[in-house]
């Protein structure tokens, strides 16, 4: 095995992990990247449910209690997500959660944050969205808002709208390069400065290193292309800083595996994950009302119908984001689709509720459903056990894991989503419009493609692994820049803020990596000006 | 079957499908899969059927119980597409049947139903009985509810998605799941578009509190 050496070590290409990788090898540092899954760009991607295309590169995994969507590839989730890019609430920064005290640090709120929120913004870039831009879904969750009293607003995208066919098939990556994913912006601006990216290198743990000026040795095995769960060889990169940010469900089992060579980690790795509190339902809408209640018709004489047709995501109600609301009952109302893949979690009027024959006919409707995702405030109440082979999960298939993580929703999050489930039936089942029900946990658990929280920054070194500058602490040069650094749900998609968070932290990593003699500029622009 | 038995055979799901063990399952299950290949099969295309139920394939049919008209999990391929290679848990197919046929002789023995000894247990039960029962398997604490969760799973595919295989040819061939749907034609290039996507005009107040590039104060 040959020694290799590197300045900057990353782990994931997400946005936790590809906006270091930017500013650091912008700034003079050598920096490898170290990803699990494999590479692929717009031509690669299908408009295709065939097992073997969109499995390759997003993964569901099954704990105990939640169910986790999250992507697998380099450029991570972003590849595969929405691209809703919403600013958290201020009141968000402030929660106490159960703890009964402010749980971010102290020098973060949405202040403090905005500078970055802008700098994401327009590196990514984002964009502001209009009536022209809204689905019919999300025209019918607005009609309805109206309807009810209620404000509802467009959706900022990360996505080039004039370039945008609509065709909503993101969930299996960008065929047209509309999605701003970071296969556009951070990493080609990376690799322009001379970053490495690997993919298909699995990292499986972080220890010391003994080579002198080296902090941290990653070993990592090489994945089969075509069958991730077999490796075909394994290696060691010595690096001076690493930053991991395999997501909020890898990050935490890496240093879980390391915790021994590592002499201990902090008691808060593996602990206070969250499903940003993601509740999705699914409004079985009567076409007829849809147009004698909200006025709706389109140009082919359908009232709505319009379920496939679209962005995933492109209208939301921000009124039940009242900051003198109490804890546990503010959150957003966004129109979602996902494609058939998860039909069968949809609920029926009868008995059973998810399969038999109510559900099927309801089946025959499914151009008229209208999926709604609610992000509430949870407990932080999920933890990561037993540590898995290797991986962040066992592989069952591709595209699906058994992980470690078990989540049992506390009474406070539960009354949460009651909240949320309240809102969404006032709004949307007023005068007959539709019969709206979350989707069953008999299959899948909760299901949540927001991870969080496993391993999050603070000031309380009781409650949080990593000081608020990502470091973990008690590891210098060692830090976490994903989703599992953000201390709670956030009641908005969590993907700009967690890329604000990376953006925010860079500062500290190019301190400690000048600490070890590596010097770098420190006036990096923004990718790609 | 007793209880370690089932949790050999989760293991051994897990263990396969994660390909860390070629021979993970042991003998006395792979001998029984061998000599009740065809009861395998009929017991599990019951199982998709009372998922997601279809209509008789023929007069007499027994193993699709006909709860409707139409399509159901079974015309739309969902036991090819358990035996697909795609995902390799066709090994495991006799021992997850011949546990839902135990479960199936459990329940009937519970409420004095006589099953036919020419048919799977499973097979044998009337339509709302395999209901009843395949409700009760995902009770949470249900030993063996992660084997039905990926069960499900995996019909649902077949019914929703057509996973085994590529959509557009799928929608050409007029699959059942996807007809039942009504899922969208794609442009004659096999990609999707839609020109008209929106209502395109205002259909609410936006929120007091919007900041300049969308997101909530
Ligand atoms: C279907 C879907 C839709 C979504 N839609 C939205 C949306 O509209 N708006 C929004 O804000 N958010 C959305 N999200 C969530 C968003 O994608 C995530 O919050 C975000 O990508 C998380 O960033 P991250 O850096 O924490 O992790 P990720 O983006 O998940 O990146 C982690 C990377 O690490 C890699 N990795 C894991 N383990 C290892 C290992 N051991 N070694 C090497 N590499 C490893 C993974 O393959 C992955 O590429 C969506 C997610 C999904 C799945």
């Amino acid at each position: 095995m040959t020694v290799q050496t590197t300045d900057v070590l990353v782990i994931g290409s997400g946005f936790g992990g590809a906006i270091p990788a930017y500013y650091l090898a912008a700034g003079g540092a050598r920096v490898t990247v170290l990803e699990r899954g494999p590479r692929a760009a717009a031509a690669d991607f299908t408009h295709s449910m065939r097992l073997g295309t969109y499995n390759k590169i997003v993964d569901v995994i099954q704990g105990d209690g939640v169910s986790v969507v999250a992507g697998n590839c380099v450029g991570g989730g972003s590849v595969v997500y929405f691209a809703a890019s919403l600013r958290a609430p201020s009141f968000v920064f402030e929660r106490h959660g159960s703890l009964g005290r402010r749980l971010w640090p102290a020098a973060l709120t949405r202040a403090a944050l905005d500078p970055w929120y802008d700098r994401v913004e327009e590196a990514l870039p984002v964009t502001r969205t209009d009536w022209p831009d809204v689905s019919y879904a999300g025209g019918v969750l607005a009609a309805a808002c109206r309807r009810a009293g209620h404000t509802c607003n467009p959706v900022p995208v990360a996505v080039d709208t004039s370039a945008c066919t609509n065709c909503n098939w993101m969930l299996s990556g960008c065929r047209f390069d509309a999605k701003r994913s970071l296969l556009l912006n951070y990493l080609p601006a990376a690799e322009a400065h001379g970053a490495d990216i690997r993919p298909l290198h699995e990292v499986q743990t972080v220890t010391p290193s003994p080579l002198s000026g080296h902090r941290y040795a990653v070993g990592y095995t090489v994945l089969d292309p075509d069958d991730y769960s077999c490796t075909s060889e394994a290696g060691v990169i010595h690096a001076r800083v690493v930053v991991l940010a395999a997501g909020a469900v890898g990050t935490p089992v890496i240093l879980q595996r390391s915790a021994l060579l590592l002499g201990g980690i902090p008691a808060a790795v593996g602990r206070y994950f969250s499903g940003n509190g993601d509740r999705v339902s699914v409004a079985d809408i009567v076409e007829d009302k849809a147009r004698s209640l909200l006025g709706l018709s389109r140009p082919d004489g359908s009232a709505y119908q319009g379920l496939p047709v679209g962005r995933p995501i492109t209208a939301a109600t921000y009124d039940h984001l009242d900051p003198t609301a109490p804890e546990y009952s503010r959150f957003t109302l966004q129109q979602i689709y996902f494609p058939p893949l998860t039909n069968l979690l949809a609920q029926a009027a009868g008995s059973p509720a998810w399969f038999g024959v109510e559900k099927r006919n309801m089946r025959a409707r499914w151009r008229s459903w209208l999926t709604l995702l609610a992000m509430t405030e949870d407990d932080n109440e999920g933890t990561f056990g037993v540590v898995p082979l290797t991986g962040g999960f066992t592989r069952l298939a591709p595209g699906l894991g058994q992980g470690t993580m078990t989540y049992r929703p506390t009474s406070r999050t539960r009354r949460a989503w009651d909240r949320a489930d309240t809102a969404l039936r006032d709004i949307l089942e007023k005068d007959g419009l539709s019969r709206v029900r979350p989707w069953s946990e008999d299959v899948a658990d909760t299901v949540t493609a927001h991870p969080l929280g496993s391993a999050r920054i603070g000031d309380d070194p009781a409650t949080s692994a990593l000081t608020d500058g990502h470091e973990l602490r008690g590891h210098s040069g060692l830090f976490v820049t994903d989703g599992a650094a953000v201390p709670t749900s956030l009641t908005v998609n969590p993907s700009l803020t967690i890329a604000a968070l990376a953006e925010r932290a860079v500062a500290t990593i190019v301190t400690r990596a000048a600490d070890t003699g590596v010097a770098l500029r420190r006036d990096v622009p923004l990718p790609g000006r | 079957m007793t209880g370690p038995d089932r949790r050999a055979i989760l293991k051994a799901l897990v263990a396969t499908l994660a390909g860390l063990s070629a021979d993970g399952l042991d003998s006395p299950v792979a001998d029984a899969a061998d000599a009740s290949e065809s009861w395998t099969t009929q017991t599990l295309e019951a199982f998709a059927d009372t998922l997601i139920p279809g209509a008789r394939r023929f007069p007499g049919d027994v193993v699709v119980a006909g709860a409707v008209t139409g399509p159901g999990a079974v015309q739309a391929g969902a036991v090819g597409l358990l035996a697909s290679p795609e995902l390799p848990v066709a090994p495991l197919l006799p021992a997850i049947a011949a546990l839902l046929d135990a479960r199936a002789v459990a329940y009937a023995a519970l409420r004095l139903i006589w099953l036919p000894p020419t048919r799977p247990p499973f097979v044998g039960l009337s339509f709302s009985d395999r209901t009843a029962l395949v409700g009760g398997l995902f009770d949470p604490d249900d030993l063996d509810r992660p084997i039905w969760q990926v069960m499900s799973l995996l019909v649902g595919l077949a019914f929703d998605t057509a996973g085994q295989q590529d959509t557009v040819e799928a929608l050409g061939q007029g699959h059942p799941g996807l007809a039942w749907l009504r899922f969208p034609e794609p442009d004659p290039d096999g990609l999707w578009r839609f020109p008209d996507f929106s209502y395109g005009r205002p259909l609410a107040d936006l929120h007091p509190n919007t900041t300049a590039s969308g997101s909530p104060a």
